[in-house]
């Protein structure tokens, strides 16, 4: 079953499932996984920081959706410690200057970095920037990433 | 949440400022391009994040996009939104040699940025002698792919609450394209009410 990820969406699934956001432009998607549970979560993050709001979901933002997805992970039986990140998406979509807007996807990468490190995840592969978007699904047999856009077609992560 | 429910009067407000600026819009195309270009009904909605790609057929679907934010009293984004065969059609109006295939020479890019351009500043435009409120366009800028990473730039704002967004939509039909254009209003939360406020119909609460 391919569980569909949502924009401000978290989802976690195991074994032959897999997690699937699609359109990533300056949203970033953090794939996570558990290899030896062979659980996945997957959370499509729109901004960097929930800033204290309450009035959004909590996968919006990177600082609540990383912990929220890994929770997710936990309800399932995944083991924190086990848990590795790979990261696609955060690109800037349209080129300019001037507009703090534009800016969002390096920011988002930026805050989805911190709030992993805050919770002891290693990112251990990413495909992150430029100007492209990307669709992406997460594979819980084996934790594979496919990242498909527009312009180059599929990679693996 | 409360903050997202709109009344129908509010609705009809905006779809009437939709159908203005998109009739404006629409008449400067036709201008520009020396054909009749058709506008349908445009329909005003809030929106969840997830579905505001569904009329350009889907988060995945590659559309040539122009994008443009919009400040002063009223503050959002603006999309002119089409099919890449229905962008590479509009664009052959202007040029004469235009590139097969699904990419897009700079020319190319910066004749559909002027036309996205020059139909948002007339959308705009009607809107401020209508209401008098002040909005400025910024420069525009283009981009051709799936539609929701597009969008996404208009979705992505600190001032959007939850995950919805107000969607003021036109589209609009222009000659040999076999798909119509799409301009996306997105209003940030709190415009609708300085509108309503600007033509009489209602309080600054």
């Amino acid at each position: 079953m391919i569980v569909r990820v949502g924009m401000a969406d978290a989802q976690a699934a195991q074994t032959e499932d897999s997690l699937r956001t699609l359109g990533l432009g300056s949203c970033v998607g953090v794939a996570l996984y558990d290899p030896v549970a062979k659980i996945g979560g997957l959370a499509h993050i729109m901004l960097p920081d929930h800033a204290g709001r309450e009035d959004a979901p909590l996968a919006k933002f990177a600082d609540t959706g990383v912990p929220f997805a890994l929770t997710l992970m936990e309800q399932l039986g995944a083991v924190r410690r086990r848990i590795t990140a790979k990261l696609a998406g955060g690109a800037q979509m349209f080129a300019g200057t001037g507009n703090d807007s534009l800016r969002v996807g390096p920011r988002n990468v930026e805050a989805v970095y911190k709030a992993l490190g805050a919770s002891s995840i290693a990112v251990i592969a990413a495909d992150v920037g430029d100007h492209y978007g990307r669709t992406i699904e997460l594979f819980c047999t084996d934790g594979r990433l496919s990242v498909r856009s527009a312009r180059s077609g599929e990679t693996w992560l | 949440m409360s903050e997202f429910v709109i009344n129908q009067a509010t609705t009809d407000l905006l779809r009437e400022i939709g159908n203005i600026g998109a009739a404006h819009a629409a008449t400067a195309l036709s201008q520009m391009i020396g054909e009749p270009v058709n506008m349908r009904v445009p329909w005003v909605e809030l929106v969840p994040f997830d579905d505001v790609t569904a009329v350009l057929g889907g988060p995945e679907q590659v559309v040539a996009c122009v994008y443009l934010t919009v400040r002063g009293d009223i503050t959002g984004s603006m999309f002119f939104v089409q099919s890449v065969p229905a962008a590479k059609i509009l664009i052959s109006e202007l040029l004469s040699d235009v590139t097969p295939g699904d990419s897009f020479s700079e020319l190319e890019l910066s004749a559909l940025a002027e036309m996205g351009n020059i139909m948002s500043a007339t959308y705009l435009s009607s809107l401020i002698d209508l209401t008098n409120l002040q909005m400025q366009p910024s420069v525009p800028m283009v981009a051709v792919d799936m539609a929701q990473a597009v969008l996404a730039v208009g979705l992505s704002q600190d001032a959007l609450v939850g995950n919805y967004a107000l969607v003021i939509h036109a589209t609009i039909h222009h000659l040999r394209a076999s798909e119509d254009a799409h301009f996306f209003l997105l209003p940030d939360p709190g415009a609708e009410r300085r509108l309503l406020t600007a033509l009489g119909m209602g309080s600054a609460q």
